[in-house]
């Protein structure tokens, strides 16, 4: 809502208050001003000239020579405006004038003859082109006759103005109206409020004997006032409200539309103008549009109607779209001489679904939408009237011929003062309450700290207590609230166990050398089912899309956090970051239905993705590339801190290496897996080698126990044995290391793997495998006997299960 | 013979006045101290001496073999100091050669944002809960006195997946949950930070996924001037103790009334700059008195409990206290603005 402060003067007492300080006091009760516009502060010094002389420029056909009185002296000023005449009153900006932009206007000569000054547009002058009346588009502004020559043209234009932009939340719709806002500001200011004249001189004839009113659905539209006014005489409105309405974003186009779109903007009341010998009937039937009916809006667009359209009809079409938009067929023209007016009240949930099914959004619809005040609907059809007469030569004929099933009464809220200091926390007096409520305008009765208050319909908003203790409480100042601690008993806030091992995990993979992403939950349809581990994809019936996606980028939601991560690895890569190790905790959204009703399940999951380099030292010519083991190492190391044993597995997966990727398993359940991306998929993000992993924090998280236990620091030395075995070169170290741990019997304590070789030295097909062995009793001191018969047992089992060869 | 004995002390100690190496030392100690050196000699001849000549030549004999083992020992230690300090100066080092890097992670700034709040309210008693991404309608807005068809649903355009089913535009269902799962007989007070979705098209200031963090108490007797008490810690906590705080009235379908929650501008503190649009205040979140509706749908009674709400987006305030100026970075995860923020 734009508030011109011009036009706000004419109902509150502004004149002590500067823009600013009325914008600031307004957003500190409630409303936000979202900026302020002046709208001529560039310009100055241009006033109203008569054009004594208009004739042809020598030397130029497109220019005119005029002799311009201004006042106190004569201009000779060349133009080259198509609408320039001999007589007309214009815009003159004088020698040493400036206009929007900082254009200066100085003397110059044009194709050799003196030009003192330029006759203006209104673009000139700084209004924009959409809102320029269409007569005065091409060419210059031409005030009325009777104009007074040398006063303030930027004055007479309203162009000296502040306009405010309000930005309305959606319960201020009273605040769509000027006078709306001018009882907010009495409120603020506390200065009284005048309202504008709505009485006016019908004449004998009654509006009844010309027009009847009949509403179908009382629900939809419970009241449809007409009225009738003769004679009127289509032209320009007065300059006054032309620019008011231009302040406000409005179009000027003649003096009848423009009164509507006043009266719109003055109250707040939507209204409409029938040209009435045009609308075809002497009767308006308002009903739902008949099922496939087909009427041609004002905007020339042909417009296809459904039974959930609400229409005003001239018993046979329909001739507007109600709470809309007219219908093209009765509009005002410039030889309407008998207008058909309408104030009505529409039910807000059918104009917002007329307005949504067309994609019409009109200052109309908006007021609808919201609810417009009961109580304003007549009394706004009553100045436009008013204006009609006074300003298009109407003759407004005797009575309003109305429906009325319009409920109209006041809402009642009952407050005390110390209910409302409770709520508040602070310490307001019976009066203080008394003289916000006079302030706002609310009719009360008191008794002691009793309020009984009638709220105005203006104010739709408000029907309970709360409302009135935030009425109150903005009146008051919420800066005058004071700052308290709630009193209630406290409790220890605080992590859950889960929450806490959350941050915990995610402060290893940082401490590991990974940094935190936070890619997109909504993915492409492909790339939700990629690389999705075979624990989720066996869970997941199908993937969740968006029913009305705004893009297919963004349009189901992910299984996996891999393939958005790799397109973020992608992305850097793409800008000459090529060494990155990144992980994600994050929720996948797993649905186990065919047709999704409920709620998917949301996994915690976390992943990571690594490609490049690890740890370059370039001028020591060290340089590790990150590889399937540097990832195995971080996953293993989350385990080591949840204190969990998995085991690891070959696992084939569409997206994934084939002979570099594992499943990971705990005891029998699979919780992810860790490997290189597949080639293929590499190249299509345009990596180069990348290794991922990703695992089930759900599980993780569901067998974690938290009970530090204290394991006795040993006593008796251990001992260390190596083993080196010949074996196939197919073979998995981690199933030799099983075999030895259950052969070599309880000292065996750790098993580990230093060395694997292939090579010369060996037998085609075969690899070497070095393990050191780790012996030890926290209770006594080993016999080296023990030890080399369990040594001795490994030895056989490894030969009976491996084939496996002492290497020689 | 004494004379033979001094002029080999001199001739000894000379010589290892001039030896350059250890090995040079060596060769004299062999030479003078050695069992076939002159001075055993000398003491081999002592039979022929008188008897009160041996004692007196014995003892010299001594004498000249301790000084010039002395001598020997200390030119030894001399000269293995000169040579550590000659090997040492060889393995001298450019010190101003780049070291060995570490590879460090670090958290997501949204992480370490939402963290810091969450922190800063478990100091004010407040615990964490969190919810579902994709909300039943039911959740997401009409037990937030948002009913089908309610205007204010247009401000916030959502993703449906079906009629009833959506991906959360706010946190607040979370809070719906809580007050549902504590069956209306006891306090309330929590935060739900999450991620939340909006049919928004993704550019400088908008992005169709982002974080928000909402906090509710209810309790008996909460005032709004509680929640002004402690919308200012926060604030103060978070944005330093030199800010200060102003409520302005607003409105939400979920609070009455309603707040929003302004901080004075840091850049011009107050004086109006163009980061605060000349207001000299830049608004933070929204928050109000829960509204009755929302309580009694949740199974508490009006008449007994109320409360205060609040939310905030971490993405604006990140913006707002770093000056990213792109939203659109929290997301695409470039490394050169990840790393900036890694906090020790």
């Amino acid at each position: 809502m734009f508030v011109s402060l011009n036009w706000l003067k004419n109902y509150v007492d502004i004149d002590n208050v500067s823009a600013e300080e009325l914008a600031e006091k307004i957003t500190k009760t409630g409303i936000e001003v979202e900026g302020i516009e002046y709208v001529a502060e560039q310009s100055s010094n241009v006033v109203v000239g008569y054009v004594k002389e208009c004739e042809k420029h020598p030397n130029a056909d497109k220019l005119n020579l005029c002799q311009v009185d201004v006042g106190e002296e004569e201009l000779q000023i060349i133009c080259g405006a198509p609408n320039i005449a001999h007589g007309q009153k214009v815009a003159v900006a004088k020698p040493g004038a400036v206009l929007p932009g900082n254009f200066k206007i100085k003397k110059a000569k044009l194709r050799g003859v003196e030009s003192n000054g330029m006759i203006c547009s209104l673009q000139e002058l700084g209004i924009e082109e959409k809102y320029v009346p269409k007569e005065y588009a091409d060419g210059i502004f031409v005030f009325p006759e009777d104009t007074e020559v040398g006063a303030d043209a930027l004055s007479l234009l309203n162009l000296d103005d502040a306009i405010l932009e309000l930005g309305l939340t959606p319960n201020r719709s009273d605040a769509l109206s000027m006078l709306g806002v001018a009882y907010e500001v009495a409120a603020i200011l506390d200065v009284p409020i005048r309202l504008p004249k709505e009485d006016v001189e019908q004449s004998r004839e009654q509006a009844s004997d010309h027009v009847s009113v009949k509403v179908d659905d009382p629900d939809l539209n419970p009241y449809y006032g007409a009225f009738v006014i003769k004679d009127i005489k289509v032209g320009p409105s007065p300059l006054w409200m032309r620019n008011y309405l231009i302040a406000a974003g409005i179009r000027p186009i003649n003096n009848v539309v423009d009164i509507t779109n006043y009266v719109l903007l003055e109250y707040g009341q939507p209204l409409h103008a029938f040209d009435y010998d045009k609308f075809g009937s002497k009767e308006i039937v308002v009903q739902r549009a008949k099922q496939g009916e087909t009427m041609q809006t004002l905007d020339d667009q042909e417009r296809k109607l459904s039974s959930d359209h609400l229409v005003i009809t001239n018993g046979n079409e329909p001739t507007a779209l109600a709470g809309v938009m007219g219908g093209a067929n009765s509009e005002v023209s410039n030889d309407t001489k008998t207008v058909l007016l309408e104030a009505a009240y529409f039910n807000p949930a059918a104009v917002r679904t007329a307005s949504k099914d067309f994609g019409l959004r009109s200052e109309s619809s908006n007021r609808f939408e919201k609810g417009v005040d009961p109580n304003r609907v007549k009394r706004a059809g009553l100045r436009a009237c008013q204006l009609l007469s006074e300003y298009a030569n109407g003759t407004v004929l005797h009575g309003v011929v109305e429906f009325d099933e319009l409920d109209k009464k006041e809402a009642e809220v009952a407050i005390t003062t110390s209910k409302m200091n409770e709520r508040l926390g602070t310490d307001i007096s019976n009066d203080q309450i008394g003289d916000i409520l006079r302030k706002l305008n609310f009719k009360y009765e008191q008794d002691g700290e009793q309020f009984s208050i009638q709220v105005p319909t203006r104010r739709q908003d408000i029907s309970i207590f709360e409302d009135m203790v935030e009425e109150v409480a903005r009146i008051y100042g919420y800066d005058h609230l004071p700052y308290t601690l709630p009193q209630g008993a406290s409790q220890a806030g605080g992590l859950t166990e889960l929450q806490q091992l959350k941050r915990e995990v995610k402060h290893y993979f940082e401490g590991a050398g990974l940094m935190e992403t936070i890619t997109y939950s909504l993915t492409s349809k492909d790339r939700a089912t990629l690389l999705v581990s075979p624990e989720v994809k066996e869970s997941a019936v199908t993937s969740v899309e968006l029913a009305m996606p705004m893009s297919e980028e963004h349009s189901t939601l992910r299984l996996s956090i891999l393939p958005e991560m790799l397109a973020s690895l992608s992305y850097n890569v793409a800008r000459k970051q090529t060494n990155l190790a990144y992980y994600e905790v994050g929720t996948v959204f797993v649905s186990q239905e065919e047709t999704v009703t409920k709620q998917p399940d949301e996994k915690l999951r976390v992943s990571g993705a690594l490609t490049g380099e690890w740890l370059t030292h370039p001028w020591q010519q060290e340089k590790k590339e990150v590889d399937f083991f540097l990832v195995k190492g971080i996953v293993e190391g989350l385990f080591n801190k949840l204190n969990i044993v998995a085991d690891y597995k070959h696992l084939k997966l569409e997206g994934m290496h084939p002979g570099r990727t594992a499943q990971i398993l705990i005891g029998d359940v699979p919780v992810g897996f860790i490997g290189q991306v597949h080639p293929t998929l590499q190249n299509n993000f345009d990596l180069k080698d990348t290794y991922v992993f990703d695992l089930d924090l759900d599980y993780l998280f569901s067998i974690y126990e938290n009970e530090p236990s204290f394991t006795k620091i040993p006593r008796y030395p251990s001992i260390t044995r190596d083993i080196a075995l010949v074996v196939d070169e197919n073979l998995n170290a981690g199933d030799v290391e099983t075999t030895i741990f259950k052969a070599g019997g309880p000292l065996v304590k750790e098993v580990q793997v230093f060395d694997v070789y292939q090579g010369e030295h060996l037998e085609s097909g075969k690899k070497s495998l070095a393990f050191r062995l780790l012996y030890l009793d926290p209770e006594r001191t080993l016999k080296d006997e023990e030890v080399e018969e369990s040594y001795q047992a490994i030895l056989t089992a490894v030969k009976d299960e491996h084939e496996a060869e002492l290497r020689g | 013979m004494k004379e033979r004995l001094q002029a080999l002390q001199a001739e000894a100690l000379t010589k290892v006045e001039e030896a350059a190496t250890l090995s040079d030392l060596q060769d004299i100690r062999v030479a003078y101290l050695g069992k076939k050196g002159p001075i055993t000699e000398v003491l081999r001849g002592m039979g022929k001496l008188s008897k009160e000549e041996r004692p007196v030549i014995g003892e010299l004999a001594n004498k000249v073999r301790e000084t010039i083992a002395n001598e020997l020992d200390a030119k030894k230690e001399k000269l293995e100091a000169a040579g550590l300090e000659k090997r040492l100066e060889k393995e001298t080092l450019d010190v101003t050669l780049p070291g060995r890097p570490v590879q460090v992670g670090g958290p997501h700034l949204l992480t370490s944002i939402v963290e810091e709040i969450e922190d800063l309210f478990i100091g004010m008693g407040f615990e964490i809960k969190e919810g579902p991404e994709v909300e039943t309608d039911y959740y997401n807005f009409e037990a937030l006195n948002l009913p089908k068809g309610h205007p204010a649903r247009d401000m916030q355009d959502s993703f449906y997946i079906t009629e009833e089913l959506l991906m959360r535009t706010h946190t607040s269902p979370v809070q719906a949950r809580t007050m549902g799962e504590y069956k209306g007989n006891k306090p309330v007070k929590m935060i739900c930070p999450g991620k939340v979705y909006r049919r928004d098209t993704d550019d400088a200031t908008h992005s169709h996924q982002f974080t928000q963090v909402e906090g509710l108490y209810v309790d008996k007797n909460v005032r709004m001037s509680d929640l002004k008490g402690v919308l200012n810690r926060f604030a103060k906590q978070l944005f330093g103790e030199d800010r200060e705080i102003r409520l302005r009235p607003s409105f939400f379908p979920f609070t009455e009334p309603s707040v929003e929650m302004d901080i004075s501008c840091k850049v011009c503190n107050g004086e109006g700059c163009s980061v605060c649009k000349g207001t000299g205040w830049i608004e933070i979140l929204g928050g109000g008195m829960v509204h009755p509706r929302v309580l009694e749908m949740a199974g508490y009674d009006p008449k007994v409990y109320n409360g205060f709400a609040f939310g905030m987006g971490p993405e604006r305030i990140a913006m707002l206290k770093y000056g990213v100026d792109d939203i659109r970075h929290f997301y695409t995860n470039d490394v050169r603005f990840l790393q900036q923020y890694h906090k020790a």
